[in-house]
């Protein structure tokens, strides 16, 4: 199981992200990477991380069941690749 | 649809459903 | 401005990427805004005929309410563009404006003006990261590339890399159309970009604007795209750096696809912004079959980008033609459409530079048949007079529209003088100038031209520009 899950994450700050009719657009400005996000929950996700306690929490908030909890985590990792999303150093 | 089929196949989920990445310079149109 | 109907969305779900994207967007990706129609330059090929201001561009002010709705649109980047968009004296102004408004910009130069100080702007914090410089190039020597863009070029291009280089500016763009004369020199301008700390950028030319004129003796030939195409299948794998802007996706069917959407984005993720406010598919394709509108006249470029009857057909599944029946259609999608309208193609069938060879065969049966038209270009700002730089290929054609072309050798500082354009004459420079600066600009003119040269200046720049 991806540690992802347990670890706090959130959007990055130069990453816009743009709604389309089929999921969101994210765009880096930093390092101008432009990702698809193809599906409007996964867009849910990446919005709500930000305020989950962890990954998980925000994959609940959006209602994604736990059978697809491991291929949003990889999909995550490549948002974090990247640097769409990032770790927060928060307490929890 | 049967609850075990449709788990079947939310399981075969991958990350390239979800995500594809698109090069900013790799749209024609913009010289 | 005409409106389409309204039409029910009609995208399939779980459609791939790319055939989402042929659906159309509510904003663009990206597109390319024209600031201006002025240049100092007059290169052979220029896609948007570019030479003379056109009074008609539009203000400051207005300008930056377009950068503000692209902004409300969520617009990533803007190529601009022109014409040479730093010869406009609000230039910086806008691009910093743009670059606090959460629009990023990339821009293309042929140089003339990155001095020293304003590649240490460009560098700078004040541009956030959010500038991108692309500097034209179209021969990795200055024999090839002057050939073309005109005498001086060359050194006006690699003189901006090096002041670039030098202020730390890092990852400028050489962006290159490959041509017949330039297309042996692909190692070499691989090696100018690493030498500059650059990304080599190799576009496709098209037959638009100027280009029409020279696109006989200028396109690759046959055997030239395969070279192309295997070296660009070589230098664009994991972790190489050239781009190619997607313009090569008519090359897929060579086997492979290029790195890229591979498909044409005009009036689907990308379109033309035009210094008057016209609204164009594409920059390849100015011209009023490509007009979807005008911002200023249409209630804004949001409203043409989304209601505008032309864009809406190019958004509704195309069929292909006479193109559809071939295996190799999936991959390159029939080519490019201004490649085809402005050589006289119909739209409906293959790209002139069609790699299995019906294009060339499609022009032949055309030609043969004496149905040949090629249009004209419904803008045309090229300079009324030559200037010291006109290229050596345009002086060379033996169908010059306005007057006896004007020597390189010329001596006489009075030799593209043309008695009927008059002092602040509509052309590029001021061309009753008796002394031209370095960069081609009017050094010691003391009136005002309506052109985009000396435009604003009454008095003269000790730069040699205005």
């Amino acid at each position: 199981m991806d540690a992802l899950l347990g670890e706090p994450w959130t959007l990055s700050p130069s990453v816009a992200l743009r709604p389309e009719p089929f999921g969101a657009l994210a765009y880096h400005f930093g390092n101008r990477k432009l990702t698809f996000l193809k599906r409007p929950e996964l867009v849910a996700v990446v919005r709500g991380l930000g305020a989950a306690p962890d990954v998980r929490g925000a994959l609940e908030a959006a209602g994604i069941p736990a059978s697809q909890h491991a291929a949003y985590a990889s999909a995550l990792r490549g948002l974090a690749a990247t640097d769409m999303i990032r770790p927060r150093k928060d307490a929890a | 649809m049967n609850p075990e089929i449709a788990e079947d196949q939310a399981n075969e989920l991958a990350a390239e459903d979800l995500i594809e990445e698109v090069s900013i310079d790799g749209m024609c149109g913009v010289y | 401005m005409t409106i389409a109907p309204e039409r029910p969305t009609q995208r399939p779900q779980n459609a791939s990427l790319v055939q989402q994207f042929e659906y159309g967007l509510d904003a663009p990706i990206c597109l390319t805004w024209e600031l201006t129609y002025a240049c100092n330059l007059e290169c052979a090929h220029c896609l948007s005929s570019s030479g003379r201001r056109d009074p008609r561009e539009l203000s400051t002010e207005q300008c930056k309410a377009v950068i503000d709705e692209l902004q409300r649109m969520q617009v990533f980047y803007v190529n601009i563009g022109g014409g040479e968009p730093t010869i406009r004296p609000d230039f910086w102004e806008l691009l910093e404006y743009a670059v606090n408004h959460q629009v990023g910009v990339k821009f293309s130069t042929n140089g003339v003006r990155i001095t020293p100080e304003k590649a240490a702007f460009l560098a700078s914090p004040a541009c956030h990261g959010y500038v991108d410089v692309q500097v034209s190039l179209d021969g990795a020597t200055a024999e090839v590339n002057d050939y073309v863009r005109g005498p001086g070029s060359y050194d006006t291009a690699l003189r901006a890399l090096a002041n670039l280089k030098d202020a730390g500016f890092e990852d400028a763009k050489i962006s290159v159309v490959c041509t017949r004369q330039n297309i042996g020199q692909l190692d070499e301008f691989k090696a100018l970009a690493d030498q500059y700390g650059a990304t080599l950028r190799l576009t496709r030319l098209r037959p638009s604007g100027r280009g029409a004129d020279v696109w006989d003796e200028l396109h690759p030939l046959p055997e030239q795209q395969r070279e192309l195409y295997d070296w660009l299948m070589k230098h664009t794998a994991e972790g190489e750096e050239v781009l190619t802007g997607d313009s090569f996706f008519h090359l897929a069917a060579f086997g492979e696809s290029l790195p890229g959407l591979n498909l044409c984005g005009a009036g689907r993720v990308v379109c033309l912004i035009d210094p008057v406010g016209d609204v164009y598919a594409c920059p390849f394709a100015i011209h009023d079959n490509f007009l979807a509108g005008n911002l200023l006249s249409d209630g804004g470029f949001q409203r043409v980008w989304q209601t505008s009857a032309l864009f809406n057909e190019l958004r509704a599944p195309q069929t292909g033609g006479a193109c559809a029946k071939c295996e190799f259609f999936d991959s390159c999608r029939g080519g490019c459409m201004a490649a085809k309208f402005f050589t006289g193609l119909p739209l409906d069938g293959p790209d002139p530079e069609c790699v299995q060879g019906y294009g060339e065969q499609a022009l032949d049966q055309l030609g043969m048949a004496g149905d040949r038209a090629i249009p004209s270009a419904s803008q045309d700002h090229s300079k009324a007079n030559p200037t010291r730089n006109q290229p050596v290929m345009l002086t060379l054609l033996t169908d010059r529209p306005s007057g006896p072309p004007v020597s390189a050798c010329a001596e006489s500082p009075l030799a593209s003088f043309d008695p009927g354009g008059s002092v602040g004459s509509r052309d590029g420079c001021c061309a009753t100038s008796s002394t031209t600066g370095a960069d081609g600009c009017c050094a010691t003119s003391s009136t005002t031209g309506a052109d985009g040269c000396c435009a604003t200046s009454s008095t003269t720049g000790a730069d040699g520009g205005c």
